[in-house]
């Protein structure tokens, strides 16, 4: 058979155009991807929290610590407790040491007196990953290994991060960081090792006045859908466009 | 083991990354870190070098730009050499950097990385093959004049250069004509490709919603032009080094007052000349683009602009109006517009240029993460100057000096194979 270079060339450009188109309309999913695709799709997780209830014991993030395995004394943490307190004058003074972990037992802040009188108001927010309904996170993430459930919950893949940080600078509330032991892409996952097997996350568990609850958007009959709906809640830093899902009540303008 | 027994154990591999480096002010949410560092202020900063370089070749061989004839074939072998090196801060800075190439197997479409990896290898593949065609017949010339030499080195040449020719041996005046228009062809699609690898690494940044300093639609364009700027600055002052090094070479073995000598002077000269106002149309590009950034966020003033503001004309005022755009900006224009140009001269003000697209890189990247997301602190990077772990060593000093060395190495060798420096 006489083949000319020049049919050689042509036909096996063809035959790998031919191969590549067809694998070319499968879409690449990473192996947790694949896994996070078939799941219960009759439940979105969202949270509530009210801060009018929180007193800044700490008592969430210990949880947390302790049930995550974030190591304790390192100042990373999956969830966090901010202080406010606003002062006559406009100025606000802002604090989280340690996420707020040893609850707040003390008036200074920074080591700075504050003087009681001057105070206008004061309270606590609790922060944790809000879950977002379009979270940037996961768009960045280029290998895929931060995914979202069909229930909602944004996840990271151990086995597959390779530890870019892209998805720590997307995320616009700042609740991402590298776990300092696995050393890949590190959040709150609402304890969805807990949730997925009907138990609460640890740090609603553990708060002692429901200042933080967890529910099924999808279930009208769930209490916490039932706040959502029926009044006023807001969320956090809307302007992004991230579609967060832990609603707040009693937010205040001056929260970060 | 468990978390818990590697924390008892106090291994120092237990780091929060970004630690050590960062030191906070005021409010910032808890795990917030001055996470990308110094190795990827060198990412866009040695992209931007390939980019240049490569931008400058086409400059000769796409529009015909006769005066640039002596710096293509030398800023493109030049580019090859630094090919590589754009790879490798990010490789450097992943924590997990033994998983880089998942990005290849599951690339993640959404992401601005994901692609690199393809972008990346297409302009590879792009500068690969015009440097064989330009090379060709120089590979085939090698080929007969080592044909039956003795000697290894001779030897292992000979082969080396049998594999590179491919088997296209002819060198008919057709076959040349056929090489030349190949390289225009490859030329003319490598300028949006080498510009789109790096307006991409712009678009990393300007697509970050969340960081008030990185996002802009003029960011890519931004980087372009500063990349342009940078890759021709570096690959006149290599030219220029290289040349001194030959003039004295020369002094030294016929004496000063050699004809060769002035050959070479001359022509340095000349080169110079021509190529400096190619850098200068694209300096002012860089500058009109940047300025126009910052007077815009200042006149929306959106919400972040407060904390910009402090930022930009407080904490980093020497480093944005100090250094970049006085030093790196405004000084080197001065010095290659001003009239009777000295070859001492450029070379002082093509530091200065190469200095500044560093600083610019530097307040983008660092810049970038000199403020909380909440607006209401601080934090400052503290860069690692002698490291004490793998992490300080990688993300710090010695790890970008690597970085910054590593295309000399390579050019050194690769020069070997397809020398770039004629001076006829
Ligand atoms: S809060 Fe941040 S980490 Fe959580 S889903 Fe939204 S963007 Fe992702
Ligand atoms: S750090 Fe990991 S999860 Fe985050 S973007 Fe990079 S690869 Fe994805």
């Amino acid at each position: 058979m006489s083949c000319s270079r020049r049919d050689l060339l042509k036909n096996t450009f063809k035959a790998t155009l031919a191969s590549a188109l067809p694998l070319s309309a499968f879409k690449m999913l990473s192996p947790a991807q694949v896994k996070a695709s078939v799941g219960d799709s009759n439940v979105r997780w969202v949270f509530l929290v009210d801060t009018h209830k929180c007193v800044g014991c700490g008592l969430c993030v210990k949880a947390c610590k302790n049930e995550n395995e974030i190591p304790y004394d390192l100042p990373i943490t999956r969830t966090w407790v901010e202080r406010y307190v606003l002062m006559k004058n406009g100025q606000s003074h802002i604090e989280s040491p340690s996420g707020g972990r040893d609850g707040y037992t003390d008036t200074k802040i920074r080591g700075n007196d504050i003087p009681a009188d001057q105070i206008t108001k004061g309270f606590f927010v609790p922060k944790l990953c809000n879950q977002c309904k379009k979270p940037a996170c996961v768009q960045v993430c280029p290998v895929g290994a931060t995914y979202q459930t069909r229930d909602g919950v944004v996840l990271v893949d151990r086995t597959w991060c390779i530890g870019c940080g892209y998805c720590i600078m997307a995320c616009p509330y700042g609740m991402r960081f590298f776990h300092p032991v696995h050393k890949v892409a590190e959040k709150c996952t609402f304890c969805y090792h807990r949730i997925t097997k009907g138990m609460k996350t640890a740090c609603v568990q553990n708060c002692p006045f429901e200042a933080r609850q967890i529910g099924n958007l999808k279930d009208p009959n769930d209490p916490v859908t039932k706040i959502i709906m029926n009044e006023r809640v807001a969320v956090l830093k809307d302007e992004y466009g991230t579609k967060p899902q832990v609603y707040y009540i009693g937010l205040d303008t001056n929260v970060r | 083991m468990s978390v818990e027994a590697i924390v008892a154990q106090g291994a120092e591999h237990l780091g929060v990354h970004g630690l050590e480096w960062t030191s906070k002010e005021l409010f910032t949410y808890p795990n917030e870190f001055i996470y990308w560092s110094i190795q990827i202020v060198m990412y866009p900063y040695m992209t931007g070098l390939v980019a240049g370089a490569f931008v400058l070749s086409s400059l000769y061989h796409v529009f015909g730009q006769q005066d640039l004839k002596n710096m293509a074939r030398f800023s493109l072998v030049f580019s090859l050499a630094l090919l590589p090196v754009a790879m490798m801060p990010l490789q450097l800075h992943l924590q997990q950097p033994f998983r880089g190439m998942n990005v290849m197997f599951t690339p993640h479409f959404t992401s601005a990385i994901a692609a690199f990896g393809i972008v990346f290898s297409t302009y590879a593949v792009i500068v690969l093959s015009e440097i064989w065609f330009v090379y060709r017949q120089y590979f085939v010339e090698q080929v007969i004049a080592l044909k039956g030499r003795e000697g290894i080195k001779d030897r292992f040449m000979y082969y080396l250069y049998i594999v590179l020719t491919l088997g296209a041996f002819d060198t008919s005046d057709k076959a040349i004509a056929k090489d030349k228009k190949a390289v225009k062809i490859l030329a003319a699609i490598g300028i949006p490709v080498a510009c789109f690898l790096h307006g991409y690494a712009g678009f990393i940044f300007g697509s970050v919603k969340a960081n008030a300093l990185w996002m802009s639609p003029l960011m890519p364009v931004i980087f372009i032009m500063s990349a342009i700027v940078s890759g021709i600055a570096l690959c006149m002052l290599t030219y220029i080094i290289i040349m001194e090094w030959k003039k004295w070479g020369t002094i030294i073995a016929k004496g000063k007052g050699d004809k060769s000598v002035h050959v070479i002077a001359g022509a340095e000269l000349d080169v110079i000349t021509k190529t400096s106002r190619y850098l200068l149309g694209f300096l002012i590009a860089a500058i009109t683009l940047e300025l126009l950034d910052l007077i815009f966020r200042g006149y929306t003033a959106m919400k972040s602009w407060d904390i910009l503001r402090s930022v930009m004309y407080g904490k980093d005022f020497m480093n944005i109006f100090v250094l970049q755009y006085t030093l790196g900006n405004l000084v080197p224009f001065i010095l290659l517009l001003m009239p009777r140009l000295t070859i001492k001269r450029v070379f002082v003000a093509l530091v200065l240029v190469l200095f500044g697209v560093f600083m610019m890189r530097w307040n983008v990247v660092i810049g970038g993460q000199a403020f909380s997301l909440s607006f209401a602190g601080y934090m400052h990077y503290h860069m690692p100057i002698i490291p004490h772990s793998l992490e300080t060593f990688k993300e710090g000093l010695f790890g970008a000096l690597t970085v910054a060395a590593t295309p000399f190495v390579l050019f050194w060798i690769i020069n070997k194979v397809t020398p770039s420096f004629e001076y006829k």
